[in-house]
């Protein structure tokens, strides 16, 4: 079936079977193999990319159902090649990640919630990345991560010098 | 399409469909999505009840105004439903036609006596969700239906609160158990009207009538509700798996019945007369 898929700001003409998962199609058609195949049932996260600009599972949305829609991998949320998002800065400052499987679809969690709730409380990020697992660090440090991103993201509207 | 048979199925959401398929539970031939059609995709306010699109994604529902003021129990229970990237594809009607016993939406629809309609063929059909519920994914829609739109009763008065809990192994997963209550209270603080329910026990969620009724008339306590859930459940055989064995569950619902109750009845309690008209 053909699709026409709008990934990062480019639209991709492709052909694909009716079967293949959005995770796929990024993955093996698109050769974006930053969107990670976890559980590939939806309950790891690890294929969490954002659907405008929504977060959602790419392994649960065929390829063909996403056809139109705005879609976001790890890829696109960097400001420029070479560069990293302040939330990807954040992650790396508090070393929020171990293996790093886990840490493309969380920082999506993360932007999606810093999108829509610039001072998120910390229930609120707890519950927000409670939606992707990671085996490695407990937690704590992603959690941080995300609250460091959120202020520094707050902060780049106010005055450099604070009275 | 679907009179035509041959192992064709309904996809919207696909938030539990494509994991069955994923895990080749669910082997459909092919797939009729209907996550697109626009006619589907609305939440309506009516004369006494708010209706809603069977395509109607749940993150949108639980942010909806109308819904956060006229159904606050399904408002109350969305953020339970999966995590937000869930949400974020799964529909209401998607979550009703599956019929899972621990679904939270299901179990607002039986507590709140909700209208299921589907359209089967050129016929439409309307379904009290009492005989809507047949049991674990099973409903009384036949396979060449479609489920459409969901109807909501609103209660008019002005003391409204509502109450829910559930227990699970980690947050938005699957409950073990769960209850779900709307109280409506007078000006002197004595109930008036009551809906409890429990869901994930038994094959579908189970309304409690007998112990609603007797809540009229009266200032609920938690352990008078706990004692009466406990001796409802008595004859009743729950769920039972690895996680959450039957005694478990009887147990766990009687005092999440008992705290949902109270819940309900402290916001009826705090409720301004925001629905006073």
């Amino acid at each position: 079936m053909r699709v026409d898929l709008s990934v990062n700001g480019a639209t991709h003409a492709l052909e694909v079977e009716p079967r293949m998962s959005l995770l796929d199609c990024l993955r093996e058609r698109l050769l974006l193999t930053g969107t990670h195949a976890g559980c590939e049932h939806g309950v790891c996260g690890a294929c969490t990319v954002l659907i405008d600009g929504a977060p959602a599972r790419s392994c649960l949305i065929f390829a063909v159902q996403a056809d139109g829609y705005e879609i976001t991998t790890i890829e696109g949320v960097t400001p420029g090649p070479g560069e990293l998002s302040p939330v990807q800065d954040a992650f790396c400052e508090t070393h929020g990640m171990q293996c790093g499987y886990c840490t493309p679809g969380m920082i999506l969690t993360a932007h999606a919630l810093l999108a829509g709730n610039p001072a998120p409380t910390r229930a609120q990020i707890v519950e927000a990345i409670s939606a992707n697992l990671c085996r490695c660090t407990g937690y704590a440090q992603i959690v941080e991560a995300i609250a460091l991103a959120a202020e520094r993201i707050r902060g780049l509207n106010e005055p450099a010098v604070k009275p | 399409m679907l009179a035509d048979g041959d192992e064709m199925r309904i996809i919207a959401g696909g938030q539990t469909l494509v994991p069955l398929m994923a895990m080749r539970l669910a082997r459909p031939k092919r797939l009729i999505d209907i996550a697109r059609i626009p006619d589907l995709a609305f939440v309506r306010k009516e004369d006494g009840s708010v209706t809603i699109g069977a395509t109607t994604r749940q993150c949108v529902v639980e942010y909806d105004p109308v819904v956060r003021a006229e159904l606050p129990l399904l408002a109350k229970v969305l953020p339970f439903v999966g995590h937000a990237p869930i949400r974020s594809r799964g529909t209401i009607g998607g979550s009703l036609a599956n019929a899972d016993p621990a679904a939270e939406i299901v179990l607002v629809a039986v507590t709140l006596g909700a209208t299921l309609i589907y359209q089967d063929g050129t016929r439409r059909v309307e379904v009290p969700a009492s005989d809507f519920f047949l049991g674990p994914m099973l409903t009384a829609m036949p396979a060449t239906g479609c489920l459409v739109a969901a109807r909501f009763p609103i209660w008019r008065e002005a003391r409204v609160g509502v109450g829910f809990q559930e227990v699970n192994a980690r947050a938005s997963d699957f409950a073990f158990a769960s209850a779900a209550a709307q109280i409506a209270l007078d000006e002197t603080g004595i109930c008036r009207r009551a809906a409890l329910g429990i869901g994930a026990i038994t094959p579908c969620p189970l309304r409690l009538d007998g112990i609603a009724e007797a809540l009229i008339g009266t200032r609920p306590d938690q352990a008078g509700v706990r004692a009466a859930v406990e001796s409802a459940l008595a004859d009743i055989e729950p769920l039972s798996d690895l996680h959450a064995s039957a005694g478990y569950r009887r147990r766990a619902a009687a005092a999440l019945a008992a705290r949902a109750v109270i819940e309900a009845y402290a916001a009826a309690k705090a409720a301004e007369d925001a629905h006073a008209r």
